[in-house]
């Protein structure tokens, strides 16, 4: 029954076996690097062999046992006395099994939670994350967040470092300490997410393949915590944010705001799929940032125009939302609802004392405001903040067109 | 087990400033504190520091053996205190650092061992 099997299709279940192999290695054998090698050995003698004798039943678990007894060789044939006697103690059959101290007893669980421990930088854990639970090169991450392949694997090298040196445990956080725990792991998850979504710089506005990969790790975190509410939101969040991906570029490439998509394009599926999760947030009742971020997009998801959107309540979650987490660019987004409820001038006045300088998002509300207002010259000065706090050369050209037409409504 | 050194930054050497009554109730905590590290079975060692300028550098990594007046480093701030830990992993760890950064008014780093030091028979 040998079907065919390409190099597209190891790349596939490499993409989806990578983590929990790499994951299940680093609980037995203690060690990264181990784990690391012991997996991308297994899956080149599964490029060379597949092709040719076809899929096994479960490739997944031939990665894993493959790797398992690669490990094995590699230690057996390079420890010392002292070494083996250690090794062979974590290999005994007869050791202790993994006791499971969290809600689900899951090694990929473990890792995540090892990746985004608050004694590593978020930038590392965002490395770390993205090299071991997704499987991507260090070129490829390097290239996702513009900086040089160096870098990151400088970044991934001190963080095993600190890991090994520091006895950093490999273990679900226990349930007192699991809500500051899990915190870290949803900005990292969201983070990644967000440089897919809007990409700080580049030729492209969306880089898919993130926000691919950071959909996949909330699924996942989902999954393996089924009673965090926060994690269901997470994952609503990114799903009605992705579902408008479609309709945000034109054919030419070019940006179209919110209120200007083609609604028809949004992507049903993924809408679907996140107002059940949101529906299911609302009747257990236990708010927080990301459930009530998604409750906005939900609401955003369910109009059929932005005249129509019931701005209202996306104002109401906005008051709820910052309640919980005071931070000025959720006052920024609350305005633009505000705009719509009360006037440009109510919003533009709550805008101005939000002190968001150097933020591009901030200028460019400032100067759609400003346009409504008929104050075109301010609007202009504005967009032109805007378009110098951005390297994203998308937002570039829309903050360039906007300037146009503040500049020609002026001269009229 | 794994050893840590958890050094006090900017607490007791900032004592100085603090008015007496606040120091005897940070000496009163950090008392308490150390008390539930010995009690947990975690206790290795700890003292605090005198001030940083009653300290004298001496380098002879060059030849010749250079004696200096005062810290090492130039900073404002420097090691006031520290404890060292005998406890499970990091985790544990940060969670002593935790109730001492609270007991001692200061920042506490928290640095591992390169390898276990034997514990103290006794704990004086």
């Amino acid at each position: 029954m040998s079907e065919s099997v390409d190099i597209v299709s190891i790349g596939r279940i490499f993409r989806e076996e990578y983590g929990r192999s790499i994951a299940t290695l680093i609980r037995t054998f203690g060690d990264i690097d181990i784990a690391e090698e012991a997996v991308q050995e297994a899956f080149v003698e599964a490029a060379k062999r597949w092709p040719k004798s076809g899929l096994p039943p479960n490739p997944g678990a031939w990665i894993t046992t493959t790797a398992r007894n690669r490990a094995i060789d590699r230690i057996r044939r390079e420890s010392t006395r002292h070494d083996r006697y250690v090794a062979a103690a974590r290999l005994d059959p007869g050791d202790e099994p993994p006791v499971p101290v969290g809600p689900v007893n899951d090694d990929r669980l473990r890792l995540i939670f090892t990746c985004c421990h608050p004694a590593l930088a978020t930038a590392t854990q965002v490395a770390l994350t993205l090299r071991l639970l997704g499987g991507l090169e260090t070129g490829e991450i390097a290239q996702a967040f513009l900086v040089s392949e160096s870098t990151i694997a400088q970044r991934i090298v001190r963080a095993k470092a600190k890991i090994t040196a520091n006895n950093i445990p490999y273990r679900i956080p226990s349930d007192h300490e699991l809500l500051d725990r899990l915190k870290p792991v949803l900005i990292v998850i969201y983070l990644i997410f967000n440089e897919g979504y809007t990409a700080t710089g580049g030729t492209d506005l969306v880089r898919d393949d993130l926000c691919t990969e950071a959909i996949r790790l909330g699924r996942l975190l989902g999954q393996l915590m089924p009673d965090e509410p926060e994690a269901a939101g997470l994952l609503a969040l990114m799903l009605l944010t992705a579902s408008r991906r479609p309709a945000r570029v034109d054919a030419a490439g070019e940006i179209v705001l919110l209120a200007d998509q083609d609604r028809s394009l949004w992507d049903r599926a993924l809408i679907d799929e996140g107002q059940s999760i949101v529906r299911a947030s609302l009747r257990r009742n236990q708010p927080g940032p990301y459930q009530i971020q998604a409750a906005i997009n939900a609401v955003h998801s369910d109009a059929p125009s932005a005249a129509e959107t019931e701005w209202g309540q996306v104002l109401a979650l906005y008051d709820m939302l910052i309640r919980i987490d005071a931070n000025p660019v959720v006052a920024l987004n609350r305005a633009v609802a505000l705009a719509e409820l009360d006037g440009a001038d109510v919003a533009l006045a709550a805008v101005d004392v939000l002190g968001l300088d150097v933020y591009h998002v901030f200028h460019a509300t400032r100067a759609e405001l400003l346009m409504r207002l008929g104050r075109a010259a301010d609007a202009a000065a504005a967009f032109e903040r805007a378009l110098a706090l951005t390297a994203n050369e998308p937002e570039r050209r829309f903050y360039a067109t906007a300037i146009a037409r503040a500049v020609t409504r002026d001269r009229r | 087990m794994s050893q840590y050194l958890l050094s006090v930054h900017g607490g007791h050497e900032s004592a100085a400033a603090m008015d007496p009554e606040t120091m005897q109730t940070m000496f009163a905590d950090v008392e308490v504190f150390n008390e539930s590290v010995r009690q947990a079975g975690a206790w290795v060692y700890a003292n605090g520091l005198m001030p940083a300028e009653t300290a004298t550098v001496v380098d002879a990594s060059k030849g010749d053996t250079v004696i200096t007046d005062g810290p090492y480093l130039e900073t404002k701030e420097h090691i006031g205190g520290f404890w060292i830990i005998d406890v499970a992993d990091l985790d544990a760890a940060l969670a002593w650092a935790v109730k001492g950064s609270v007991a001692c008014r200061g920042a506490v780093e928290v640095r591992p061992f390169q390898s276990d030091a034997p514990a103290p028979t006794e704990t004086t």
